[in-house]
């Protein structure tokens, strides 16, 4: 496809298909599911940050009236020592399990330990209250660098350092070692004219999701179970609870309810094979849902992190040599997202030497998930922020520098890859031409800054059919979860290649018995592979039309051509068909169509960021008052405009609460001191400005429509961008996140003392 | 268990009545006896707005209201912001501004705004962002919010 090929769908702003019953109430979430004999599921969470289980009683609450069942960790199977394959890379079965209900050990303050079902959550709440639960107290660790000291409380005796590859001798927190190397690093940082070294340090955050994690079980009597819930993912759930049951897949339905946010943090399993437990033993469909301070304690978060940096520029302002040493937050169980962050960390820019060390390090905090460009936040908090630092210390304007040194179509990546044709260099561009860019700006302790970002994206395998109904509409059914709008880009793609409206087509998300394998709402990636798949099943419709239509011509397909949702015989330009009038004729001529596909597509673009924010900052209190914000991004092309821009806002505005006011708060114990969201502070709507959106579109070559994901690397830049900010408004730089008004008020007064 | 009380109230123009515990919050009776599932919990503890509704026409969040504290008392939830007739103007303008993404907050941000356009007929910018301070959205960065409270009250909106 060429940039100047014109759509019809694409581009435009149809209300979005499930649009209505989300206003109106009537959508129906995970937690709303009701059914007959419905009872209620509680967790019963660790108050130790760590600790040996010595022992459960779970009699008094089981003799409550109103308990029907209880559960631990004993009521699943051994999980053995077994990795599986679930839907977004290896998993540990047995630190899966573990999480779900520990075993032997609570490994962080909220860890869950056991599980009750009762007729009403009151009386499962009681009964929590009633399980003795003995504990053997241990030192804990929440901080990623005290957890990689020698000596340092271990989480897991038979947890052993992967060095490089290489399997360590004695056991240890850090769990893995990784090194991406390039070129020459110390060569180099030799030709540098101005080298600048810094450290830093982010805190613990949460994906935040407004709709807390809920499942529903119902246990049937022939060994199958069906499971309603709130998921980015009904089979990679199926795959989980199979993996964690023993059960296979085929005995598990998944249904996916609407869901309230994800970012991420609804991949894992928590309480669905909880839920099937319960539902096993006590006979009756049980729900479970989350308290607020249940979902802070025990799911999310993304890592906390220690990262250095070290970048070197020669006197023209190119860059010659970086070094990053990450080390992040995994939690209780390894898996941070290390890797990416690692990968991620200099990928906006061409440079020829590079080394890069990860280090995945265990804590007494919950198992981190993923959260929107999992680890790319905390890596372009600190290399965005030294690159600011080079710019000044040469003079050089900080988007002048981004368009010398940007990555390319061509550049190498430090990880290896190179980059196809992206749009680094455009976004800056952009963001130069852009007013907000030469708009001066006046008054004390006002500061602009810029940064940028990069992520991934990726593809996996999507599903989708398409049966056409008789007054030429298509119903069509695809596996990816709905959080943002999804069904309406599908079905815009579907619409485009069949020349029909948005609106005559009717999405409708399936559950894991109604629909093909479909990877995890994630990575950017539904528009991109689901709206792929949808295409190809316009493909697929397409051609069954055209042989309809040349059956009922007496013709031979390739005399028959479908242009803009009109069939025509190519022989007779006089025989004639819209595509609503042979849906009109399909039942006669032999039945309906179905079009149908799968796909597993390569070919995902990378997306980049650049993003400008004025900020003032009130140096009495610390305040920082976000004035203006442009953020500048890549996206390839822009399927639905509206619900492109909400990602690219909403993205933004979780990097702002990430880089300004959220954080873990932990005492010397190792307790979550602000399970709340009184305590832990979103961004609220009076904090912000209006957050203006800029779509550049660098169409990807590997999609049909040139679609990118969109939906992560929004949240890339927000940190780096308010530090850079913050500096030019008051003079200090923060290298640790949050940037809360306490740690602002300290370095002002630590540079004027 | 405490014995349920008997509970009169008006939900959305009908007359309604349950039985409830004393402990059972307004939130959990619309939910679980009422089947009003529009009407969504967050957090439980009045920080997030998500189980906002109308209490004798004033904004409340309904996880910190008791059931039995509304005898008598009329409740406007977002099953009841719809007329026969059509959506509410604030629901037209939600959709086509895109002002929602999952969906979980928009029922709460619906009734608060129309709280707020009852009173404030035509807001200014600043008023709406105070207003729906209390309302956690996640998703969306509150921008297609804003502007379309602004549009369902006739207001323009700066940048």
């Amino acid at each position: 496809m060429s940039e100047t090929t014109t759509y019809k769908v694409i581009g435009t702003r149809p209300i979005r298909h499930d649009g209505l019953d989300k206003v109106t109430g009537r959508a129906i979430y995970g937690a709303d599911v009701q059914l007959p004999g419905l009872v209620h599921g509680r967790i019963l969470r660790s108050p130790y940050a760590h600790a040996r289980i010595r022992g459960i009683d779970v009699s008094r609450a089981l003799a409550l009236p109103g308990v029907l069942a209880v559960a631990t960790s004993d009521d699943f199977p051994d999980p053995g020592d077994r990795i599986a394959e679930l839907g977004e890379g290896a998993i540990n079965v047995k630190h899966l399990s573990s999480n779900c209900l520990a075993r032997g050990k609570v490994l962080y303050h909220g860890h869950a330990v056991a599980a009750v079902a009762a007729t009403s959550p009151h009386i499962a709440e009681e009964a929590l209250k009633l399980i003795r639960v003995e504990y053997e107290p241990l030192p804990g660790v929440v901080d990623v660098l005290a957890a990689m000291q020698p000596g340092a409380p271990l989480l897991h005796d038979d947890l052993r350092t992967d060095e490089l590859g290489k399997k360590a001798d004695q056991p240890s927190n850090v769990a893995k070692h990784i090194q991406f190397k390039l070129g020459d690093p110390e060569a180099g940082f030799r030709q540098a004219a101005v080298v600048i070294e810094r450290e830093f340090r982010t805190a613990t955050v949460h994906q935040g999701y407004i709709e807390p994690h809920n499942a529903t079980a119902q246990w049937n009597a022939d060994g199958s179970v069906t499971i309603w819930c709130s998921t980015q993912g009904a089979f990679t759930v199926r795959a989980q609870v199979g993996e964690l049951l023993r059960l296979p897949v085929s005995r598990i339905k998944v249904v996916p309810m609407e869901i309230g946010g994800g970012f991420g943090g609804k991949i894992r399993v928590y309480l669905e094979p909880v839920a099937v437990v319960l539902s096993r033993k006590a006979g009756r469909p049980v729900k479970i849902v989350m308290s607020r301070a249940d979902v802070f304690q025990g799911t999310g978060p993304t890592p906390g992190s220690y990262i250095r940096v070290k970048m070197g520029a020669d006197a023209t302002g190119r860059l010659t040599a970086a070094q990053a040493y990450l080390a992040y937050e995994a939690g209780a169980f390894p898996g941070s997202p290390v890797g990416p962050g690692a990968m991620c960390i200099f990928a906006c820019y061409d440079i020829p030497n590079v080394l890069i060390d990860g280090y995945d390090v265990v804590v007494n905090k919950p198992a981190t998930s993923a959260y929107r460009a999992p680890g790319a936040t905390n890596a372009a908090f600190a290399a965005e922020t030294v690159v600011d630092e080079i710019c000044e210390r040469l003079g050089i304007d900080p988007l002048d520098f981004r368009l010398k040194n940007g990555a390319k179509e061509g550049t190498r990546r430090a990880d290896g890859p190179v980059c196809p044709r992206i749009g680094m260099i455009e976004t800056v561009e952009a963001a130069k031409r852009h007013p907000h860019y030469h708009t001066p700006l006046t008054g004390p302790n006002r500061g602009r800054g810029v940064a940028s970002g990069f992520w991934f994206n990726c593809g996996l395998k999507s599903s989708a059919t398409a049966s056409i109904n008789a007054d030429g509409t298509v119903n069509l059914v695809e596996g990816s979860t709905d959080i943002g709008g999804t069904r309406t880009s599908v079905a815009m793609q579907l619409a485009e290649a069949l020349g029909i409206r948005a609106e005559d087509v009717r999405p409708v998300v399936g559950d894991t018995e109604s629909v093909g394998y479909t990877d995890v709402t994630g990575g950017s990636r539904v528009t991109f592979a689901t709206g792929w798949a949808a295409y190809e099943a316009a493909q697929d419709l397409k051609r069954q039309l055209i042989d309809r239509a040349a059956r009922i011509w007496q013709t031979t397909p390739d005399d028959v051509s479908y242009t803009d949702g009109v069939l025509q015989r190519r022989s007779r330009p006089e025989q004639r068909f819209t595509f609503k009038e042979l849906a009109a004729k399909l039942h006669e001529t032999g039945g309906t169509i179905v079009g149908r596909a799968s796909v597993d597509p390569a070919g995902c673009g990378g997306a980049y960021a650049t993003h400008i924010v004025d900020v003032e900052v009130d140096p009495e209190t610390g305040k920082v008052t976000i004035l203006r914000y442009t953020a500048v991004q890549d996206v390839g092309r822009a399927i639905h405009p509206s619900y492109v821009e909400g990602q690219i806002q909403g993205g933004t505005v979780q990097g702002i609460g990430w880089g300004l006011t959220e954080e873990y708060l932990y005492n010397d114990k190792g307790e979550m001191l602000n399970a709340s969201f009184l305590d832990y502070r979103l961004p609220t709507s009076l904090d912000l400005p209006m957050i203006e959106p800029v779509m550049v579109e660098v169409p990807n070559p590997g999609h049909p429509y040139g679609v990118r994901g969109v939906g992560e690397v929004p949240i890339v830049p927000p940190p780096a961008a308010l530090a850079n900010a913050i500096y030019r408004a008051v003079g200090v730089r923060l290298r640790q996140l949050p940037m809360t008004p306490g740690r602002i008020v300290a370095a002002l007064a630590a540079k004027s003392g | 268990m405490t014995k349920k009380a008997h509970v009169q109230a008006t939900v959305n123009g009908q007359p309604v009545e349950f039985l409830c515990e004393p402990r059972q919050s307004l939130l959990e009776v619309l939910r679980d006896e009422l089947r009003l599932t529009g009407t969504k919990e967050g957090c439980n503890n009045g920080n997030c707005g998500a189980c906002n509704v109308l209490l004798d026409g004033r904004l409340v969040n309904s996880c910190c209201v008791l059931g039995v504290e509304v005898e008598g008392c009329q409740i406007t939830t977002i099953e009841g912001i719809a007329s026969p007739q059509g959506l509410h103007p604030l629901q037209q303008k939600f959709l086509e501004h895109a002002a929602l993404q999952c969906g979980i907050c928009t029922p709460g941000f619906i009734v608060a705004a129309k709280a707020l356009l009852d009173r404030h007929p035509r807001p200014t910018e600043y008023q709406v962002r105070h207003w729906l301070a209390g309302n956690l959205c996640r998703c969306t960065g509150y921008d297609k919010i804003i502007r379309a409270v602004l549009d369902a009250a006739g207001v323009a909106a700066s940048g």
